[in-house]
C-alpha cells in the first residue's frame, strides 16, 4: 500500500504530443480506451464473418455480394467454396475469442477501472502497458493479415488441432503461411497479455491506497485480478506450444507429427510427434480462458447490478471465493475438451469429476446474484437490463455443461451443435452482454457524456430475444446429431435439420443488425451525448469519486483514503441511500460484512 | 418495463423446453447393447439441468417483477437465511446431483471404454485419411497384414499401404469403401488414422471416437438392429471433412456371409 504521507507525484510526467497522449500513451485510462477501440472493431469482423458463414449454412450455393472482392479463389462470383468456409469459421472463432472476449471485459475495462478502483494513479509498469496494447494490435494486424496472403487464413478452426496445423500446405489451403500466421498472432497475443496480467497482478496487490483492503475492493477489480492470475499461467502455456507448430514448419521438428504421416500420397519426412501433446497443451491454456472470458463478466454485472439494486450483496466473501474456485478448477477440468480423443478413458473419469464440481462455485455465484434481488430496489436502465441478462444467459449456457462434463453423455454430443450452442452461451452471449453492461454504466466516466438510454434498451431488447433465437436452437441441433465445421449439410441424416439452421440465420442477421444500433449509440454519445455528471449512478466505488473524465493522474494529485466497505447502499446519509467508499461520513448499517 | 422482462424470461424459458418435452429433435433410435445406459444418463441429466434451468430463469423473473421500481421510501428487506443459507444449497442440491451423475455415469462409460471385448469379437479396422473411410477385414486366416505406410498409395488403390509380395498375413485381407457387420455379433473396431485428426461418429450406434494420428485406439460394441447407417467424421480434417462419410451395413449374419465372400472374389 501507498504511504499517504508522501506527497503524490506522478511517475511519469502528462503528456505534451498527440502521439504520446493518443498513441503510445503510457496513461491506463487511454490504454483502456486503445483496447475497447480494438476490441469494438474485432467484433464487427467477427460479426459479419459470422453473418457470412451463417447465410452460407443455410442456402449453400447463394452468392454474397462482395465476397469474391475479399478472395477470388475462395469465393468464385461470391459463392463461398467448402475450404473459404472453413477459414472464414477459423477467424471468426479466434477473432471472438482472443481479440473480443478477452481484451473487452478484462484489458479494456480493466485497464481503466482497475488503477482507479484501487486508489492508484497509474499502473506500476506504464511501459509494459503500453507494450502490450501494441503487441496486442500487432497481433490483429498479423492475423487479419492471413487474409491477403498465399492462400488465405489457416482453416483448421480456433483450436488448430496437431497434426493439421504442423503438416504445412499439403494439409489443404491456408495450412501453410496461414498457419504460420495464426501461430505468430496468437503467440504475440500472449506476450501482450502476459504484459497486462503482471501489471493487473501487481497494482492489486501494491498499489491499494490507505485503507483499501483486500477485502474491501470492489467486486469487478476482484474478477480483473483473479483473471490475471489465470492469465499469467494460461498463456505462458500457449505461447511455446504456438513457438513450437511454427518450428514444425519452418525448422523441420516433429513436435505435433507422428511418423508415418501419408497425405497426397506421400510419406512425410516428420518422426516421433504427438497429436495429444498438442491438445493438452491448447487446452490447459483453452479451458482457464473460457473463464478469462467469462470472470471480469460476473465482477462486472455484479459490481452494476449492486449499484441498481441499492443493496449490498448478501455476501459478497462468498462471490470472491466461488470467483477464486472457478479459476483454480479451470485448470482441473481440461480434459473435458478431450473425452473421445484416445487419451486414457480412465484419466476421462478423473476429468469429468472436477468438471462437474465446477456447477457448485458458478451455482453460488447465481444465487448469490439472484437472491440479493430479493428486497432490493431494483433500478432498471440498460446496464442493469444487460446484467441481468447475462445471468439468464449464463444459466442457460451453464445447464448446458452438465452433459458435456459426462464422458458418456459426450459420446454423443461431442463434435455436435449442442458444444456449440454451449459456448456461445456461456461464453460468448453472457460474456458479450458484460461488455455491454460494462460499456453503459461506465460509458459517462470513460467518455465525459451519457449514452442514449432509449437506444440501449431496444437494443438490449433486440440482443436479448435474438441471442435466445440464435443459440437455443443450436443445442437442439446437436441434440440431432448435427456435426459442427461442416461447410454445408449433404448427409441424409442432416437434410431435415436445414429449416432450423435457416431460422437460425434469419435470427443472426437480425441480432447482428440490431448491434449497430449500439454502434450508432457509441460514436453519436461519445460526441453528442449529454455532459456526464461525476456520479450518475449514485454509486460508492473510487471511479466515481473523481471527476469525469478522471484527470491524467486520476484523483488530481491527492491520494484517496477509503473508509467503507466496497457497497454501502440502504444506508442513510447526507447524500443519500449509500455512501461512497472516500467518505468519512459514518453511517448505521447492518450489511457490513465481518 | 421490468414486469415485460420477468414475462420475456418465463415465455423464453417455457418455449426453450418445448421442444426437448416434446422430444422435436432426439437422437435416432439406439441400435447398439451399450447405447440404452447412455441414453438413460442423457434422459436423467435432461431432467436435473431441465428443472435446474427452468427454477433459475422463473425465481430470476419473480425477482425483477417483484423488487423492480419501488418506492423511494421502500425498505431495503434481506432474503431470510442470508448467504448462508444458499451456500449449504447449493452444496447439498448440485453436490448431491454431481456426485448421483458422476458415479451413475461410469457405468455407461465403462461398458464402452474400460471394458476389454469378447475373445471371439469380430475385428475389423478402419482407416481415416482425407476425406475417406476403408474398411479391412483380415480374411480367413484371421490376421491383418502390417501397414507400409510408404507404400500407401491411392492411385493403385493401396489404402491401407499393404505388402502382399513380402507379407503373407496381407494377401487374404478384404479391403472395403463400406463397412458390413453382421448384427448381434461384437465388433473390434481398430483405428487408424492415416494422415490427420478423424473421427468415427454413428448417431445411432451411439459412438463417437477420435482417430489419433501416431497411436491406434480401438472400440468395441454390438448392433442389434438391421439396416444401413451414416458414418460421419466429426473432427475437423480439412476441406473435405463436411463429405467425409460411409455407410454401415447391419446384415443378418447370412447376409453378411454373402457380402464378404462377394467382396473376397473381388480383391
Amino acid at each position: 500500500m501507498h504511504d499517504v504521507s508522501a506527497p503524490a507525484v506522478h511517475h511519469h510526467a502528462p503528456p505534451t504530443s498527440f502521439i504520446r497522449k493518443h498513441v503510445f500513451s503510457l496513461d491506463h485510462k487511454v490504454i483502456g480506451k486503445q483496447y475497447y477501440a480494438l476490441a469494438l472493431v474485432a467484433a464487427l469482423c467477427g460479426m459479419l464473418l459470422s453473418w457470412m458463414m451463417r447465410i452460407h449454412l443455410a442456402w449453400t450455393n447463394a452468392a454474397i455480394p462482395g465476397l469474391q472482392l475479399l478472395s477470388p479463389n475462395g469465393a468464385p462470383g461470391g459463392v463461398m467454396t467448402p475450404e473459404y468456409y472453413l477459414q472464414l469459421m477459423t477467424m471468426h472463432g479466434t477473432i471472438m475469442v482472443f481479440f473480443v472476449l478477452t481484451t473487452a471485459p478484462f484489458a479494456a475495462f480493466g485497464n481503466f477501472f482497475l488503477p482507479i478502483q484501487v486508489g492508484a494513479e497509474d499502473m506500476p509498469f506504464p511501459r509494459f502497458n503500453m507494450m502490450s496494447f501494441w503487441v496486442t494490435f500487432t497481433a490483429f494486424i498479423v492475423l487479419m493479415a492471413s487474409f491477403f496472403v498465399g492462400d488465405g487464413p489457416t482453416l483448421g478452426g480456433w483450436t488448430q488441432y496437431a497434426p493439421l496445423n504442423s503438416v504445412g500446405s499439403v494439409g489443404g489451403p491456408g495450412q501453410g503461411l496461414g498457419v504460420i500466421l495464426w501461430m505468430a498472432s496468437i503467440g504475440l497475443f500472449c506476450v501482450g497479455q502476459l504484459l497486462g496480467s503482471l501489471n493487473f497482478i501487481t497494482t492489486t496487490l501494491d498499489l491499494r491506497v490507505k485503507g483499501m483492503s483486500l477485502m474491501r475492493l470492489p467486486l469487478s477489480a476482484w474478477a480483473w485480478f483473479i483473471t490475471s492470475c489465470m492469465g499469467l499461467t494460461a498463456f505462458a502455456v500457449l505461447m511455446p506450444a504456438c513457438i513450437l507448430v511454427i518450428l514444425d514448419h519452418v525448422a523441420g521438428t516433429s513436435f505435433f507429427v507422428p511418423s508415418g504421416t501419408v497425405m497426397n500420397d506421400q510419406l512425410l519426412p516428420h518422426s516421433g510427434g504427438s497429436t495429444l501433446l498438442w491438445q493438452h497443451l491448447f487446452w490447459f491454456f483453452g479451458h482457464p480462458e473460457v473463464y478469462i472470458a467469462i470472470v471480469p463478466g460476473i465482477g462486472i454485472v455484479t459490481h452494476i447490478l449492486i449499484t441498481n439494486m441499492r443493496r449490498p450483496l448478501l455476501s459478497q466473501r462468498v462471490i470472491i471465493y466461488s470467483m477464486g474456485a472457478l479459476a483454480i478448477l479451470s485448470y482441473m477440468v481440461y480434459g473435458h475438451h478431450m473425452f473421445v480423443s484416445g487419451m486414457n478413458p480412465i484419466s476421462a473419469l478423473a476429468f469429468s469429476f472436477p468438471t462437474l464440481v465446477i456447477t457448485i462455485p458458478a451455482t453460488i455465484i447465481v444465487l448469490i446474484q439472484v437472491f440479493s434481488l430479493y428486497g432490493s430496489k431494483l433500478r432498471i436502465n440498460s446496464a442493469s437490463l444487460f446484467s441481468l441478462g447475462f445471468i439468464s444467459m449464463f444459466v442457460s449456457g451453464g445447464v448446458s455443461g452438465f452433459f458435456l462434463a459426462q464422458p458418456s453423455i459426450d459420446i454423443m454430443l461431442h463434435g455436435t451443435y449442442f458444444v456449440v450452442g454451449h459456448f456461445h452461451m456461456v461464453m460468448g452471449v453472457a460474456a458479450m452482454f458484460g461488455i455491454f453492461a460494462g460499456t453503459y454504466f461506465w460509458f459517462p466516466k470513460m467518455a465525459g457524456r451519457m449514452m442514449n438510454e432509449t437506444l440501449g434498451k431496444i437494443h438490449f431488447w433486440l440482443s436479448f430475444v435474438g441471442a435466445y433465437c440464435i443459440f437455443m436452437p443450436f443445442h437442439y441441433l446437436g441434440m440431432a446429431g448435427n456435426v459442427r465445421r461442416y461447410s454445408s449439410f449433404v448427409d441424409d441424416f442432416l437434410q431435415p435439420l436445414l429449416p432450423v439452421h435457416q431460422w437460425i440465420t434469419v435470427a443472426a442477421l437480425l441480432t447482428g443488425g440490431a448491434q449497430l444500433i449500439f454502434v450508432y449509440n457509441l460514436i453519436h454519445s461519445r460526441f453528442w451525448g449529454a455532459p456526464a455528471p461525476d456520479n450518475p449512478w449514485e454509486a460508492t466505488s473510487l471511479e466515481w469519486s473523481t471527476a469525469t473524465p478522471p484527470p491524467f493522474d486520476n484523483f488530481g494529485g491527492k491520494h484517496p483514503v477509503v473508509y467503507h466497505d466496497p457497497y454501502q447502499y440502504g444506508v442513510k446519509s447526507s447524500v443519500g441511500d449509500y455512501v461512497m467508499q472516500t467518505s468519512p461520513e459514518q453511517v448505521v448499517t447492518e450489511h457490513e460484512e465481518k | 418495463m421490468a414486469k415485460f422482462f420477468a414475462v420475456t424470461i418465463i415465455i423464453i424459458a417455457i418455449l426453450s423446453a418445448i421442444p426437448v418435452l416434446r422430444h422435436t429433435w432426439d437422437m435416432p433410435e439406439d441400435i447398439s447393447t451399450h447405447g440404452s445406459l447412455i441414453d438413460e444418463q442423457m434422459t436423467e441429466t435432461m431432467i436435473e439441468a431441465g428443472i435446474a434451468f427452468l427454477a433459475a430463469q422463473f425465481l430470476l423473473a419473480i425477482f425483477i417483477w417483484k423488487f423492480s421500481n419501488q418506492s423511494p421510501d421502500a425498505k431495503i428487506k434481506k432474503f431470510p437465511g442470508g448467504a448462508k443459507a444458499l451456500v449449504i444449497a447449493a452444496l447439498l442440491v448440485v453436490g448431491i446431483e454431481v456426485l448421483a451423475l458422476g458415479v451413475f455415469g461410469v457405468k455407461a462409460w465403462a461398458n464402452v471404454y474400460l471394458t476389454p471385448p469378447a475373445a471371439d469379437a469380430m475385428p475389423i479396422q478402419v482407416q481415416a485419411g482425407q476425406f475417406a473411410f476403408y474398411f479391412r477385414y483380415p480374411g480367413p486366416d484371421g490376421k491383418f497384414g502390417a501397414i507400409h505406410p510408404e507404400l500407401s498409395n491411392e492411385g493403385t488403390q493401396n489404402y491401407f499401404g499393404l505388402d502382399p509380395e513380402h507379407d503373407p498375413a496381407s494377401r487374404d485381407d478384404i479391403v472395403a469403401a463400406e463397412m458390413a457387420i453382421p448384427v448381434n455379433k461384437e465388433i473390434h473396431l481398430l483405428m487408424h488414422a492415416k494422415d490427420v485428426g478423424h473421427s468415427f461418429f454413428v448417431r445411432e450406434l451411439r459412438v463417437q471416437q477420435d482417430f489419433v494420428p501416431g497411436l491406434d485406439v480401438s472400440l468395441h460394441f454390438t448392433a442389434t438392429k438391421i439396416g444401413k447407417y451414416e458414418i460421419v467424421c466429426t473432427q475437423l480434417c480439412g476441406l473435405g471433412h463436411y463429405n467425409m462419410k460411409a455407410y454401415l451395413n447391419v446384415l443378418s449374419q447370412q447376409d453378411f456371409d454373402d457380402w464378404i465372400k462377394k467382396e473376397q472374389a473381388m480383391q
